[in-house]
């Protein structure tokens, strides 16, 4: 039974399928938006196994053992922060105290795989990814944490199921949060390398940043880690700040679906409706106004923690 | 970084649309020094020009570019008119103005997409594409092509304008300056398109008249310079219409300038149509042209273009010289470059609307004895020689008998 949770669901499997529809909604949101029409339903797909046919070619000076690991590792670690986090009921495959940490902790690695990735082709417009990419990693990451970390304080857990059931006791709680959410919207745009934070793989400046050396199946595992990155993240922001269940199964599961939509909409809305930031301008949009927000957050929840 | 990194933007690129290379050479994420190497698209069109007779040049200057292919030929025609001596109809002037601004609207339209391409920001790209189409299809409607238009000949258009037409014209006007309005608001208020575009790509006023930048880009460092309003020409003296300037120096007042000045095109383009006279659209032209030389100037969308054109007496071009708007501004490139982001790159390159095949101009060979001059037979054997090592063999191609080298 648990290996067919862990292969089927919430398993790769699902991870898989879900990947695919949520980038199949994302571009077709984000086609609408622009009036366009848009990819039919199959084309994730499609684009995936047309790559997968396509010629794999590693440079000659590059380690040809970590070139073709590291796909692998950044598509492991999503997979193993999926597992850990609750879709259809309070609790995930494997709960503990501290599975929270343990997500953002493996949510880390895919962004250090894509970096140690243009850091080994050793092109130029794949260093200069990588550099963008770990600099990136430096702007979102303590606004994101401080974000995801501020409901956590609020519940008094650093556990999805100690989160759920403190709002599910108070669940006009679930408001104090609304501006660490927003906080950790505009975060995952820069963790998922979304407009406006697509920097590190700005094709107009550096071709494809750090993937520029990549093709074939690596290029398809890198692809799809970006897709299951999407869900990961969708699935963690729905986990935290909409942590509310239902009993039977089914019902459970379409709430999940509706959340994670929606996040992803948000998303997608982002996306079409803003231009490309500089790197420096990321930086410094972060560290001035989401960290500043996120101080703000906190130290509410520490007061509205002591005084009820 | 401790050591300086050299970046190749280009031949082959994503943000360009034809292949040209430049070498940025950066510290940290800045442009310190920015090298410029063009002429991977040339075509000897002017060479050309040289061996057909003024009709055929006309077919072959009307592809110098293929987004102001209407400036190019225009420019050309007024020099052979005036040359002949041949004043074309006022209907037939009215026509060429009308397509040249229609031109000019899809040209602009069409630059704003890209820019917004250049900075992630495809939404804008979509719409203005979008929004290009009508401009197109108008064309397509008028003259059966939608950006060769094949409207202009010598002593006048080949195609005149229905009554239904007009209407066509005017409710498509009405569409785009709607359109157009809300792009005007989006420019002046969007919060990330300032954010990306304020400051980049200065370009000061005295540097842009020391480069000897034309069209937008020198209008948006201020200066109030439109051949239109210059040295008018066609039926522009009776026009009334603003030339418009910005005085921001930078990327963002490139982007003002032109998204203004669509609505000063749909302006003109109204006033043709209310003005329009009646008669001929053509007038008779001499098959052999007096000899003598001209300069005649055009204002193209991208700027500022001129020909020079030199007859012999007989039904042939001796010289056909072409100064493309992009030549002017490529000058003015690697200062605005230096001191800026790599990520700005694309987007000033982009932003004098660079066309790169209507530049490349001239190639120089450097032959043993290490003289930077090759003759025409010397360059015909280079290419020969160049093709076969390649597996292609053009030395049986026939040459027309005209040119003697």
């Amino acid at each position: 039974m648990e290996f067919f949770q862990m292969l089927v669901f919430p398993g790769l499997i699902f991870l898989s399928v879900y990947s695919f529809a949520l980038e199949y909604f994302d571009r077709i949101v984000y086609a609408r938006l622009q009036n366009r029409q848009g990819p039919p339903w199959y084309q994730p797909i499609a684009d995936f196994f047309k790559l997968l046919g396509k010629e794999v070619i590693v440079p000659a000076s590059v380690s040809k053992l970590w070139f073709k690991l590291l796909p692998v590792f950044a598509y492991a670690a999503n997979l193993a922060a999926f597992l850990y986090i609750p879709l259809t009921s309070a609790n995930s495959l494997y709960p503990f105290s501290g599975d929270l940490i343990v997500v953002l902790y493996l949510l880390t690695i895919p962004t250090l795989c894509f970096f140690l990735a243009g850091y080994i082709s050793e092109g130029v417009y794949s260093g200069l990814g990588a550099v963008r990419a770990l600099t990136q990693l430096f702007a979102y990451e303590v606004p994101l944490f401080m974000a995801l970390l501020a409901p956590a304080i609020l519940a008094d857990s650093w556990s999805f199921a100690g989160i759920s059931a403190y709002y599910s006791a108070h669940p006009i709680m679930m408001l104090v949060n609304i501006p660490a959410f927003i906080i950790a919207i505009i975060a995952a745009q820069g963790k998922l390398e979304r407009t406006p934070f697509d920097a590190p793989e700005a094709e107009t400046e550096i071709v494809a940043g750090a993937f520029t050396e990549y093709s074939g199946k690596l290029l398809a595992l890198f692809r799809f880690t970006v897709d299951a990155e999407l869900v990961v993240v969708a699935s963690l922001l729905a986990a935290v700040f909409l942590p509310f269940y239902a009993s039977n199964f089914i019902i459970s599961f379409i709430l999940y679906l509706l959340k994670t939509v929606f996040i992803v909409f948000i998303l997608a809305v982002f996306k079409g409706l803003m231009a490309r930031l500089r790197i420096e301008q990321i930086v410094a949009f972060c560290w001035k106004w989401l960290i500043g927000i996120g101080l703000l957050q906190i130290v509410l929840n520490v007061i509205i923690k002591g005084a009820f | 970084m401790s050591k300086n990194l050299v970046i190749p933007i280009g031949p082959q690129h994503p943000s360009l649309k034809e292949p040209a290379c430049f070498t940025i050479t950066l510290e940290g994420e800045k442009v310190i020094e920015a090298d410029i190497g063009i002429g991977y698209n040339h075509r000897g069109i002017e060479k050309s020009c040289e061996s057909r007779n003024y009709y055929q040049a006309l077919y072959i200057i009307e592809r110098v570019c293929g987004i102001c292919s209407h400036s190019h030929s225009t420019c050309y025609l007024s020099g052979v008119e005036k040359l002949a001596g041949v004043e074309i109809p006022r209907r037939a002037a009215f026509i060429r103005t009308i397509f040249g601004e229609l031109e000019r609207l899809h040209s602009h339209l069409l630059w704003l997409g890209v820019a917004g391409h250049e900075i992630g920001f495809d939404t804008l790209f979509m719409y203005t594409w979008r929004d290009r189409e009508l401009v197109l299809d108008i064309l397509a409607m008028l003259c059966g092509n939608r950006v060769n238009y094949g409207i202009n000949t010598l002593g006048g258009v080949r195609r005149d304008l229905e009554p239904q037409h007009i209407d066509d014209i005017r409710r498509m006007c009405a569409k785009i300056e709607e359109r157009n309005n809300y792009y005007v608001n989006l420019a002046l208020s969007d919060a990330t398109l300032a954010a990306r575009l304020s400051g980049v790509g200065m370009l000061s006023k005295e540097d842009a008249l020391k480069y000897g930048a034309v069209g937008p880009v020198l209008r948006a460092s201020g200066v109030k310079s439109d051949t239109r309003r210059n040295d008018p020409y066609l039926i522009y003296p009776e026009i009334p219409f603003d030339v418009i300037t910005y005085d921001s120096c930078d990327v963002f007042g490139r982007v003002v300038v032109r998204v203004l000045e669509i609505n000063e095109s749909i302006k003109i383009i109204r006033y043709c149509l209310d003005n329009m006279p009646d008669g001929d659209i053509i007038a008779k032209m001499p098959r052999k042209i007096p000899a003598g030389e001209v300069v005649s100037r055009y204002e193209a969308p991208r700027g500022e273009d001129v020909h020079f054109i030199k007859a012999n007496g007989t039904d042939i071009p001796e010289r056909v010289k072409v100064r493309a708007p992009s030549e002017a501004n490529w000058h003015s490139m690697a200062h605005m470059l230096k001191g800026d982001y790599l990520a700005d790159t694309p987007i000033i390159i982009a932003a004098i609307d660079p066309c790169y095949s209507c530049t490349d101009r001239a190639i120089t060979l450097n032959n043993a004895a290490g003289s930077k001059r090759t003759d025409w037979e010397a360059i015909r054997k280079h290419g020969i020689e160049f093709y076969r090592n390649k597996g292609v063999d053009v030395s049986r191609i026939l040459l027309p008998e005209k040119i003697n080298y």
